[in-house]
C-alpha cells in the first residue's frame, strides 16, 4: 500500500493529524492496531479540555502557559508548551463548529478551574462524556474526507528505514495475519503513552508505549522518560465496573469533595477545594499510607457526603444511577482512591514541526515528550493531542508534497516463520512486569528497587526479543508476544533514566534524593545503540 | 494459592477458529463478589492458558465497546457483565464472522483492510 502521509494510531492525535493532512492536500492512510477511533486513550477521557478561551473570566493562552510551565517543574520545552497552549482555542471551537456539545450555560461555553489553573480555563461533554464526543466528532469528520483510508487491525511492527529516512512501516493485519508494507512519503507516530506497563492503570491495552519502541529502534530520540504522571485519585474501592479509573476527577471540580485518612482528616489543606496538582497530591496519599493512616484498601478516602442528592443528580444526572448500580450512595458512604499510572509526560523527541530527529519521521499527542515537562497539568492532554496531531499532519502533508514516492523492501526481520513461538507465557510475564514497574519504578523510587527493576527487565530481554511470524486470527500468543517486547524495551528506558536522575523533581520521587537540584534541570535523551539503551544529558 | 480455595466460577468457553469444529472448554476460575466476566477471561489468560483469544481495549470503562460477547445466550459486553457461582456458557456473537474463540469481526466494513489481500492504491507504482 503507498500514501503520501502515513498516520500510525487513531486517538485524538492521529485523528486531527489525518484531517490536517488531508486538508493540506495529502493522501492519508490512518492505521490502528485496534477500531479507529475506539482503542486508544482519547474515548476513554473523562475529564476536561484546558485552552484559554475567555469565555468564563478574561484569559490568553499566555497565562496558560505559565501555568503548564510553572506545572511541568522547570523541565517543559518551553516552544512545545506555547504551541500547545497558542493553538488551543483554535482547535477546541473548531471541535465546538464541529458539533462536539462542550457544555454551556446559556451565553458561553462552560469552563471549570482544574488544579494548577489560574482560572476558569478547562471544557468538557457532560455527563463524564469528554472522550466519547471528542472521539466521535473526529471520526465524523474522518467519514467525511475520501482522501483519508481508514484501517483497523493493522498493527505496525516497526518503522521502515531508509538510508536512514522513514520510508513508511512494516505492518500485521492482525485479523488475517498478512504481513503488510506502509509505503508513505511521511508517517506519523500517534500512538499514544505507555501505562499499561503498570499494574494500577487507566489505560486501554493499547498503550504499551508501540510509538516509543517503534521511535527508538527507527534511530529517534526519546526525552525525559523517567516522568510517568500518576492521577492521585484513581478509584480504588469498592468494586465498580463500567466506568474509567479517573472519573473522581469530575466529580472534584464540580463539586469539591473531600480527600480523608484514615483519621477522616484533610490532609492536603483544600478545605472541600479541589486545588492539589497531581504529583504534590499523588505523593501526600503515599505518604499517608506509609505512615499507617491508608484506607483499608491501602488508599485514601474521597467523600461527598456533604452534597445532596439533588446536587449530585444535578451534576451528574445518569452517572448516579450507574454508580448506584455499582452499590455505591455518596450521600452515605465514602470512596476509596489511590494514584494511578495515567499518563506520560516524557516522549519522542521533536520540535515545534513535530519532526523527529529521523527525517519524514514525525510524533504526535502523547507519543510526544517535552511539552507538560515533569508534572502535567490537568486538561492539557487532550489539547495536546488536538493542536499536535493538527500541526503535525500539516507539516507531513507538505513534506509528502515534494517527495516522492520512496519504495521499501519486506527485508526487515519482523517475523519469521523459522523462528518458533517463545516458549514463555507472555501474558503472565506481562503481569509481571507490570507489577514490578509498580513495586520499583511507580512515583516513588530508591536505587535498590530500580536495580532490581532493570534485573528483571534486563533478564527477560532474551525471551522476547525475536518475533516469529503471526498467525491468522487475532493470535493472541503472538500479539502479547510483541506487546511484551515494545513493553520491555520502553521500561527499561524508564528505569535506567529514573535511576540516572539522582534528584526528585515532579513525578520523578527518589526517598535516597528527597531534594530538587538546579544541577538536574535539564532532559535526559536516551536512544539505542552499542547493543542497547543508551541515556544522554 | 490462597485464591484457590475460596469462591469459584465454572465458565464454560467456546474455542475453534473459522473452518474447524467449534468446541467448549470449561474453566474454574477464583473470583471476589463484583468481579466480571472479562476479568475472568484475563485471569485465564494468565493463569491457564494464554492461546484463548478475547478482543477488548479499555479493560473496565464501558468505552471502547470491543468485548461484545454471548454470556448464556444473551449478547453483553464482557466488561460490564457480573461473575456469579455458577456455570456460564460463553460464546461468539452469533451474527457475526468468527475469527477465533470469542471474537468476531465487528469493525465498520469501510474501515477494514480485505482479508485477501492487499487494498486501495497497487503496491508498486
Amino acid at each position: 500500500m503507498q500514501t503520501d502521509v502515513l498516520v500510525i494510531g487513531a486517538g485524538a492525535a492521529g485523528m486531527y493529524a489525518a484531517i490536517g493532512a488531508a486538508r493540506a492536500g495529502a493522501r492519508v492512510v490512518l492505521a490502528d492496531r485496534s477500531l479507529i477511533g475506539r482503542g486508544g486513550a482519547t474515548v476513554m477521557a473523562q475529564m476536561t479540555v484546558a485552552a484559554a478561551l475567555g469565555e468564563e473570566t478574561p484569559d490568553h493562552w499566555e497565562y496558560h502557559v505559565a501555568d503548564t510551565l510553572k506545572a511541568g517543574r522547570g523541565l517543559c520545552e518551553p516552544a512545545l508548551s506555547q504551541l500547545l497552549c497558542e493553538d488551543a482555542p483554535e482547535c477546541i471551537r473548531e471541535m465546538d463548529n464541529w458539533g462536539v456539545g462542550w457544555a454551556r450555560d446559556e451565553k458561553h461555553i462552560r469552563q471549570v478551574q482544574a488544579p494548577g489553573h489560574d482560572r476558569p480555563r478547562c471544557v468538557y461533554v457532560d455527563f463524564v462524556n469528554t472522550g466519547p464526543a471528542v472521539s466521535k466528532t473526529l471520526r465524523a469528520q474522518l467519514n467525511r474526507i475520501p482522501e483519508v483510508r481508514r484501517v483497523g487491525d493493522v498493527l505496525v511492527t516497526d518503522l521502515a528505514i531508509h538510508d536512514g529516512v522513514c520510508v513508511g512501516a512494516h505492518a500485521v493485519h492482525v485479523i488475517s495475519g498478512e504481513v503488510l508494507t506502509l509505503n508513505a512519503k511521511a508517517t506519523i507516530l500517534a500512538t499514544g503513552g505507555l501505562t499499561r506497563l503498570y499494574a494500577r492503570n487507566s489505560a486501554s491495552i493499547n498503550m504499551g508505549g508501540d510509538g516509543y519502541a517503534l521511535a527508538l529502534r527507527a534511530g529517534a530520540d526519546l526525552v525525559d522518560m523517567e516522568f510517568v504522571q500518576f492521577f492521585p485519585i484513581g478509584h480504588l474501592a469498592p468494586r465498580l465496573v463500567g466506568m474509567d479509573p479517573i472519573m473522581w476527577d469530575p466529580f472534584r471540580y464540580k463539586l469539591g469533595g473531600k480527600l480523608l485518612n484514615a483519621e477522616l482528616q484533610e490532609f492536603l489543606n483544600e478545605d472541600g477545594r479541589y486545588v492539589s496538582v497531581r504529583d504534590h497530591a499523588t505523593h501526600a496519599i503515599l505518604e499517608e499510607v506509609a505512615a499507617g493512616r491508608g484506607t483499608p484498601h491501602g488508599g485514601a478516602w474521597l467523600s461527598f457526603r456533604h452534597c445532596s442528592e439533588a446536587e449530585l443528580r444535578s451534576a451528574f444526572g445518569p452517572i448516579i444511577d450507574r454508580l448506584a448500580a455499582n452499590g455505591i450512595d455518596l450521600t452515605r458512604q465514602a470512596i476509596e482512591v489511590a494514584p494511578i499510572a495515567h499518563y506520560h509526560m516524557g516522549g519522542i523527541r521533536v520540535d515545534t514541526d513535530m519532526q523527529t530527529g529521523v527525517p519524514h519521521l514525525f510524533a504526535a499527542g502523547e507519543a510526544v515528550g517535552g511539552a507538560n515537562g515533569a508534572n502535567r497539568l490537568s486538561g492539557n492532554a487532550i489539547t495536546e493531542a488536538f493542536t499536535f496531531g493538527r500541526r503535525a499532519g500539516l507539516r507531513a502533508a507538505a513534506l509528502a508534497a515534494k517527495t516522492a514516492m520512496p519504495l521499501i523492501g519486506q527485508e526487515t526481520d519482523r517475523g519469521r516463520s523459522d523462528f518458533p513461538l517463545s516458549r514463555i507465557n507472555a501474558a503472565a510475564e506481562i503481569a509481571r512486569l507490570q507489577q514490578v514497574m509498580n513495586e520499583h519504578v511507580g512515583p516513588l523510587r530508591a536505587s535498590g528497587g530500580l536495580g532490581r527493576a532493570l534485573e528483571h527487565i534486563t533478564d527477560l530481554a532474551e525471551e522476547c526479543e525475536q518475533l516469529p511470524a503471526p498467525r491468522a486470527g487475532l493470535d493472541p500468543e503472538w500479539l502479547d508476544l510483541h506487546d511484551l517486547r515494545n513493553l520491555r524495551l520502553v521500561a527499561e528506558c524508564i528505569a535506567q533514566a529514573a535511576l540516572a536522575r539522582e534528584e526528585s523533581r515532579g513525578a520523578h520521587q527518589r526517598q535516597d534524593f528527597p531534594e530538587t537540584s538546579e544541577r538536574w534541570q535539564r532532559h535526559q535523551r536516551i536512544r539505542l545503540g552499542g547493543g542497547g539503551v543508551r541515556l544522554e544529558s | 494459592m490462597a485464591a484457590e480455595c475460596g469462591l469459584k466460577a465454572r465458565l464454560r468457553i467456546h474455542r475453534g477458529t473459522p473452518g474447524t469444529a467449534g468446541r467448549f472448554e470449561v474453566h474454574e476460575v477464583p473470583f471476589e463478589p463484583g468481579q466480571t466476566v472479562l476479568d475472568a477471561l484475563r485471569w485465564i489468560r494468565i493463569h491457564r492458558d494464554p492461546s484463548l483469544a478475547i478482543r477488548f481495549s479499555c479493560i473496565n470503562a464501558n468505552a471502547c465497546k470491543e468485548c461484545m460477547i454471548n454470556v448464556d445466550g444473551r449478547t453483553v459486553y464482557a466488561c460490564m457483565t457480573r461473575l456469579t457461582e455458577s456455570e456460564t456458557t460463553l460464546e461468539p456473537l452469533p451474527n457475526k464472522t468468527l475469527i477465533r474463540d470469542l471474537v468476531t469481526e465487528i469493525a465498520p466494513p469501510d474501515e477494514r483492510l480485505r482479508v485477501t489481500g492487499s487494498f486501495g492504491e497497487p503496491t508498486e507504482e
